[in-house]
This record gives C-alpha cells, structure tokens and sequence, in this order.
C-alpha cells in the first residue's frame, strides 16, 4: 500500500482547508491536501457562497431589467428568462474557480489528493478513493466544514424538500417557494427564485430576521424584501412537510395556530452543521461537544497533540474568511511565527439586495456588556452615489464607545455594503475613533462617504443631513 | 561679525531665569524671529527669538542660571544662509500640519508611529508630546482614546485652595467643551510601582508657589460675595453674538461684560485700583486688567493694557489674542506686567463659588463662576434665572469691607442691566 510521508496534511479544500494548504506551503512546508469531491473549493466554492452570488448577481439583473429599467429611460420588451444558461453560466463560474484552486496547488507544490480520510493514528490517515493509500504528517488540520442541518420532519429528497445545495440548481422555476429560516441563507435563495418570478414565503422561528444582526436595520430589510415581493411568517415553526408528485404540503404553527400551506419546493435552511463523518475521530480519542464541534485551544490544536481544526467544524460564526484566517492562523502557529484572528472585526454579509454587513459588536450587544455608547446613523437617502444609482435604502451606522470614541461596530445595509465594510473591519482593527474615520478623507460620490458621516454623526455633526 | 544673544530685560523685579530648553542645536541655521531657547523666570516661560540670521554658537546650558545680559549665544551671519528651517516644534512638541504629500510626520521623535487623524487633532489642539502618552493601539499607535485619557490624568493638589480659582481667558462658553488641564506636576499615570513617587518642582511651580505664600503673608485678604442674575446679559448676548462676530470677527464672550463692568467701576472707586507700594498707595489712572488663563504650566495672568480704552470688541479680541499666546507658551514679560486689577472665572470648570487669591502687587481679584438656573424671588414671586456668584477678594489693608461690597453691587447692577455701560451709569 502507497504511503507517503508530508510535514502537513489538510482534510478539507474547502476556504479554510486549501488557504491553510497554500499558507503552509508558503512557509516552507511539505502539504498534501485531501479532498472526498471531485472537485476542489468544498461547500464555498462548489455549493455555496460562489454560486449563490452568481445567481444572485444574474437574478437581480433580470429583476431590474423587469422593475427597474423604465424609471432609467431604458424599454425593454420580450424580457425572457434562460433559467438553463443563467445556471450554466454559474457552473462556469464554479467550474473557473475550482480550477484555480487546482493551479493555486500545482503553484505551491501542494498534494491534492482525492478520497476520504480517516483517522489510524494522530499522524496516520487512510485515505480511500480510487484506491487506498496511508498517508502520514507529524500534524494533520481538520477543515471537513459543515452541512445543512437536515430536520427529520422535513427529510431532503432533492427535488420537493430541499437543502441550499438543491436550491442552487433547480430545473424550473418554482410557482410557489417555501423556506424554512430567515437568516442569509434563506433570505438570499429567497431572494433568487423570487426575482426569477417565484412566489416565496419565508418562515422563521424567532421574531425577527438574521440573528445577531442590528435590530433596526433586519426590520428594514424586511420591509425592502417585502416590497420585492417576499412574504414573511415570523415567530413561525414547521410543523410538517409532506412531498408527492407535484408538490409538497407544509404545516405551520405560528403565533396566530396551525396552518397548512402548499408550495412546488420547501427549501430549509436552517443552519449548518459540522460535518466530522467518516473521518474516525473516535479512533484517536477525540470527541465533539453537544453541538457536534471539535473543541479547540487557542492556536487551533485539539485534545489531540498534532491534530488541529478550523472553520465550520469548530465552534465560531460559520464564515468561509473566518476559515481562511484561522487556517492561516494554525499553519503560522505550527512554523513558529505568530499567528492570530481577531473575532472582534470578522464582517458578515448578507447578500440580498440591499445586502446586509456588520463587523464589530451590534448596539443591543454593547447594552448588554454595559459598555457606555454613541451611535451616529446615515441614511443613503442623502448619499450622491446612492441617489445616482437609484438605491437608496438602506443606512450606516457607527457604534463608539461613549468614553474613548472607539469604533465598536459598523452596520450597513445598503447597495454593496459587503465591499463598503472592508473599511469598517480595518478602522477596528487599527482601534480607530469615530474621529479618525470621520476625518479621512472618502471619494465623492461614493458609497463609502456614508460611512464617513455616520462617523461624523457620532459626534452629532454630520455635514450632509 | 557675529551677533550676540544675550538675555533681555525681564519686567519688573526679576533679574534671572533658567535655561530650560535649547530649541536650535549648537552648529544649527537659524531664521532671524525663530526661537531659539526656553527661558523660565518668576512669571512665566518665554520663547527667546534670534536676533539675526546665521548659524548659532551656543555657549550655555540647558539648566543654566542666566541674569539680564548674560551673552548666551553667538550667531555667525551666513552669507548663504537661506531661510532656516520651517518653524521650530513647540516645547510640547506639536507635529507639524499635515503636508500635502505622504501622511504628516509624527513628532521629534522619528520613532513614534505615525498619528492618527483623530490624535493629530487632539495633540495640535493641547500641545502635546505624543511620546508623554502611554499607546494602547496596534503596533504601538496613539488611540483618540490614550489621548483623552492623558488629558484627563487625574490632577494632584491642584484645588482652589492654593491657586486663584483658574479658567480660560475667553468666554464663559468656550468653543469647545473645557478639558480639566492636568496639573503640570502630577506623576505620569502608570509611573512606578512603588507607594510614592518624588518628582522635582518646576522652577515656575515654585516661583508660583513663593509668589502664593507672599501675597498672603503680606496682605490681608478677605472675600466678600454677591449674586447676579445673568439673564440680561444673556439676552443680549443670544441676540447680538451672530451679528457681533460678523462685524467684529470674533465671537462675543461673556468676559467683555465683565470687564467692562469692572472697568467703570474701578474708575468710579479708583481705590480698588490702586496698590500699596512701602507706606504710599499708588493710584493708578489706566486700568490694566489681567485675566487668568489656564494653561498645561500653571496658571499666568496676562494683562489687557488700558482696558478702559477698549471697547467691546476690543477686548474679546485683545483677551482671545492673549490667551492663544499663554496657550502657546508665547507670552511677552511685557504681556505679564503691569496689571492693576484681575479677573479670574472658575466658572468654565464648574466653581460655584471660591475665594480667588490676590494677584500681588494688585489689591483686588473679582472671580467669576459658573451660571446655574435657581429659583429666585423677584417681587414676590419665585422665578428661574439663571445666576451667577461673584467673588471679591480684596487687600483690606488698602480697601474697607463697605468698599469692597460697594464694589460688587456696582459691578451687579451694572451686569443686571447693561443699558448702563451704555449710558455710563
């Protein structure tokens, strides 16, 4: 039997996988990284965030072509809709970047190798794909990621009851969609299949839409969703999900009692989780905790001496650059040289439109730590570019502490407030006051000169409200 | 031919000072005007300017005792000698504006990190030296938040006790909101671990110390109190301060008020304004006023001379000038003596009431506080206004408790309706 021995070997390509591979390889070590799919990226590149946003980028199109155009001056009749070539085109986008990653190894000299890994020995993997082969590394990084959490009401079948992954590729445009979950997942396959002329509601248990965001701004964003067209049950549960031929019939029990609704497909997505099987944890001794996670220490090693975890399958916001900077973290650790993730600026983005971008704690977060607070908000109404490009809902908001004007958190929602935030995560990062933001100076027009005032609003003097 | 530079006159009464600081290096090119070194005396810290330019011989040292005319550089014209370099780093030094090229340069100190925009604006505005401040920020950057921090080190004994209750020389409402000035001889925060920490005197400290311990081993002085009710001034100052600053170019305070309260009525009791010289009193026929400025150093008094001739605008402009030099540790001897009557407001930091000390060799100080809304009884009836307690400490040996209360009704009545200062009345 082939064995092979490597000074790392990484389970899992997905971000935090083939990043920690590369970063590696970079400091000089011999990597092989394992990989159970064909291809390479895992969830993020092949199932999730990369094909998510190509279709949500070619649905919003096409739902400004049909909504939005008129108001610009622009006629345009006959709209149609390719559901085959718009999917095709994400397959390429896939399909492009998965082959990256391939060059990115052949670059590095990394080892990819297919199969599935499991655990002989700390240091010890067997490796079954085509064939079975041993491989060997005084360390191994566990990056294996997660899954959708399946509900045993609501069993996938791949065609009624779905997952993300489904909802990524359906055939046809469904009549009517249901989904179970309101947070980014949900909202933003919500957001594609009611563009592309579904009928959508969205279902969530609690009273409000994505946990852990600001308050405010999840309420306005409803209302956004709603106006395209998204209907919401809040404070909801399923009950009971039944696919036949044709359909699948939901049962729902929300504050007002029970309800049956009918939809072509039930998409639940409802969070993921870590995703350990097969690998033979057990074998080397390493248990998970009550939410199926790999406890960790604080540069990434497990109970196991040599054995290390990052991303989705240890404990943390399930975020594929929260992955890639652990990953980088671990393998700087393991050479020697200091490595370190500040979870106080990791954003996240929700991609719907307006999209959805926070860093940093939210105001209901900084009451409860009892941190003494000021809050400076800007709306895009009175943003130039905003108005230029006709998307103006949404707002800034800065969070500073009271005493020292330090930034505690940034919220936007508005048009691209994922790229908006990157200043936010970098001016906490470097403690910046509210201050310091507001006097740097911010291209005009821009998006970003929202954020600028919402900083100036800190200070109660904001220049353009 | 080289140029002296040589200690100038001081004002009255002080013959020596102290080198504190060099400024240009031995060797240096300097600018005819640029300062060349620290010079501390009794009354304050002055800047000593160039008397030409060339290149500078230094021939004292820094801690230095120097007297009046003591040669304590050389300058040696240079015939190619262009302008010298951009303007010398304030004692505290202050980095430089920011150019218009790559980010501003720090401070001195090549090895501080670059500032932040936020600390570039704090440490301008209080003349800091951003390497006297403990950084907490990545990469050991200065924070907004270690800048307020060291502004707001908690101050040693600085209470109203030992010093005239001090406060800015401009207007009641300052620009900004007041920042407790550290006292300038408190430990740094985080200084050693140990129970105490001795720390010298600074020459001024005990020069001002002396001076304290002076006036009241010499004079007799009590404090006599009243109360105005400030809404008049109020009034008219929320009508007219838009218009003031437009004609006049400078923001209508309340210390114009007073001083023109004050200066009418020390030319209707010229003994307020008078001094004890041996067995003589020595009326004066100007009225110079001091108004107390706070600065990082200590507290320095610098004189409006003939206030009497000033009007309104005049004086806001003349005290706004005044304060921006003690703030900048500028100040003349010139600016420093020569004062009849002083005017101190504690009100800014929030005194309510004090007793100011006497600024020697003056014979009285009227201290201003801070105007607080109260229920008052005017005819009959309790309203809100908003008042203000003024202080009178006054040298009794001079002044006589009757005169010293007449004083103060005056200044009231004239403050309660300022139709009078119009009139004269």
């Amino acid at each position: 039997m082939a064995e092979s021995t490597y000074d790392l070997i990484v389970i899992g390509s997905g971000p935090g996988g083939y990043i920690a591979a590369i970063r590696a390889a970079q400091l000089g070590m011999r990597v092989a990284c394992v990989e159970k799919d064909s291809t390479l990226g895992g969830t993020c590149l092949n199932i999730g965030c990369i094909p998510s946003k190509a279709l949500l980028e070619s649905s919003e199109r096409y739902y400004q072509a049909g909504h939005d155009f008129a108001a610009h001056g622009i006629q345009a009749s006959g709209l149609g809709l390719d559901l085959a070539k718009m999917m095709s085109r994400k397959d390429g986008v896939v399909r492009a970047l998965t082959r990256g990653v391939a060059s990115l190894f052949k670059k590095h000299t990394i080892t990819g190798i297919t199969g599935r890994a499991r655990f002989l020995a700390p240091n010890r993997l067997e490796i079954s794909g085509a064939d079975v082969q041993i491989v060997t590394a005084p360390r191994i990084l566990i990056a294996t990621g997660s899954a959708p959490i399946e509900l045993p009401i609501a069993r996938f079948d791949g065609k009624r009851i779905v997952s993300s992954t489904e909802a990524l590729s359906l055939p046809t445009v469904p009549g009517r969609m249901i989904v179970i979950g309101g947070g980014a997942i949900g909202l933003e396959m919500g957001s594609v299949w009611s563009r592309l002329g579904s009928e959508v509601l969205v279902v969530e248990m609690l009273d409000r839409l994505v946990p852990g965001m600001d308050t405010q701004m999840a309420a306005q964003l409803q209302r956004a969703l709603q106006r395209q067209g998204l209907t919401f049950q809040l404070g909801t549960t399923l009950k009971s999900a039944t696919a036949d031929a044709n359909g699948v019939d939901v049962g729902l029990k929300g504050p007002k009692g029970v309800s049956q609704e009918r939809a072509d497909v039930l998409l639940v997505a409802v969070g993921r989780r870590p995703y350990t099987e097969g690998l033979g944890l057990d074998v080397i001794g390493l248990t998970l905790d009550e939410r199926g996670r790999i406890p960790v220490g604080p540069h990434y090693e497990t109970a196991v001496a040599g054995v290390f975890a990052i991303g989705d399958v240890i404990p943390g916001l399930m975020l594929a650059h929260k992955a890639e900077d652990e990953g980088v973290a671990a393998v700087e650790r393991m050479a020697g040289v200091a490595g370190h993730v500040n979870y106080d600026a990791i954003p996240n983005v929700v991609y719907t439109a307006p999209e959805l971008a926070s860093v940093g704690l939210s105001e209901d977060e900084a009451k409860r730590r009892g941190i003494a607070v000021r809050i400076g908000s800007f709306p895009y109404t009175a943003n130039g570019r905003a108005r230029s490009i006709g998307e103006t809902e949404g707002a800034v908001k800065v969070v500073a502490d009271a005493t020292t004007d330090r930034v505690l958190g940034i919220h936007i929602l508005g048009p691209h407030a994922s790229d908006v935030i990157a200043e936010a995560a970098l001016a906490i990062e470097f403690s910046a006051s509210a201050e310091d933001i507001g006097r740097t100076v911010h291209a005009h027009p821009t998006l970003a000169e929202a954020l600028k005032e919402a900083a100036l609003a800190v200070d109660g003097r904001p220049l353009n409200i | 031919m080289a140029v002296d530079v040589q200690i100038p006159a001081l004002g009255e009464s002080v013959s020596e000072g102290v080198i504190v600081r060099w400024l240009k290096r031995d060797g240096e090119t300097v600018a005819v005007d640029e300062a060349l070194f620290e010079l501390e005396t009794d009354k304050a810290s002055v800047e000593i300017p160039a008397p030409s330019a060339g290149i500078i011989a230094v021939l004292a040292k820094e801690g230095q005792t120097v007297h009046v005319g003591d040669v304590v550089a050389r300058i040696e014209p240079n015939g190619a000698a262009k302008a010298a370099a951009p303007a010398t780093p304030q004692p505290a030094a202050t980095p430089p504006p920011p150019s218009p090229n790559p980010p501003a340069p720090a401070t001195a100190s090549a090895a501080a990190a670059p500032l932040s925009p936020a600390v570039r604006r704090l440490v301008d505005e209080h003349a800091l030296d951003p390497a006297q401040i403990a950084a907490s920020g990545k990469g050991g950057r200065l924070t907004k938040g270690d800048v307020l921090a060291h502004l707001n080190a908690p101050a040693s004994d600085s209470s109203a006790e030992a010093t005239p209750s001090a406060g800015p020389a401009a207007s009641a409402e300052a620009p900004r909101p007041p920042t407790p000035y550290p006292h300038p001889d408190a430990p740094r925060p985080g200084a050693s671990g140990d129970a105490i920490e001795r720390v010298p005197m600074t020459r001024l400290r005990q020069r001002i110390a002396e001076r304290l311990r002076q006036a009241q081993a010499t004079a007799a002085i009590l404090t006599t109190f009243n109360e105005i009710d400030m809404s008049a001034v109020m009034e008219l100052r929320a009508r007219f301060k838009t218009r003031f600053a437009e004609v006049h170019g400078v923001p209508l305070g309340f210390m114009s008020f007073f001083a023109r309260a004050c200066i009418a009525t020390l030319q209707e009791m010229p003994l307020i304004n008078a001094q004890i010289d041996g067995t003589d009193i020595v009326y004066n026929h100007h009225v110079h006023l001091g108004v107390a400025v706070g600065t990082e150093r200590g507290l320095v008094v610098p004189i409006v001379h003939n206030a009497e001739q000033h009007a309104f605008a005049d004086i806001e402009r003349e005290i706004a000038r005044l304060a921006g030099l003690a703030r900048d540790n500028k100040l003349g001897i010139d600016d420093l003596s020569g004062g009849t009557f002083t005017i101190s407001n504690g009100g800014v930091y929030g005194s309510l009431l004090s007793t100011p000390i006497l600024n020697p060799p003056q014979s009285a100080i009227l201290g201003m506080h801070k105007i607080e809304k109260r229920a008052v009884v005017v005819g009959d009836q309790i309203v809100i206004r908003p008042m203000m307690y003024l202080a009178l400490s006054y040298d009794h040996r001079l002044i006589d408790g009757a005169e010293a209360v007449r004083f103060l009704v005056k200044v009231k009545e004239r403050l309660e309706e300022p139709s009078r200062l119009l009139l004269g009345v």
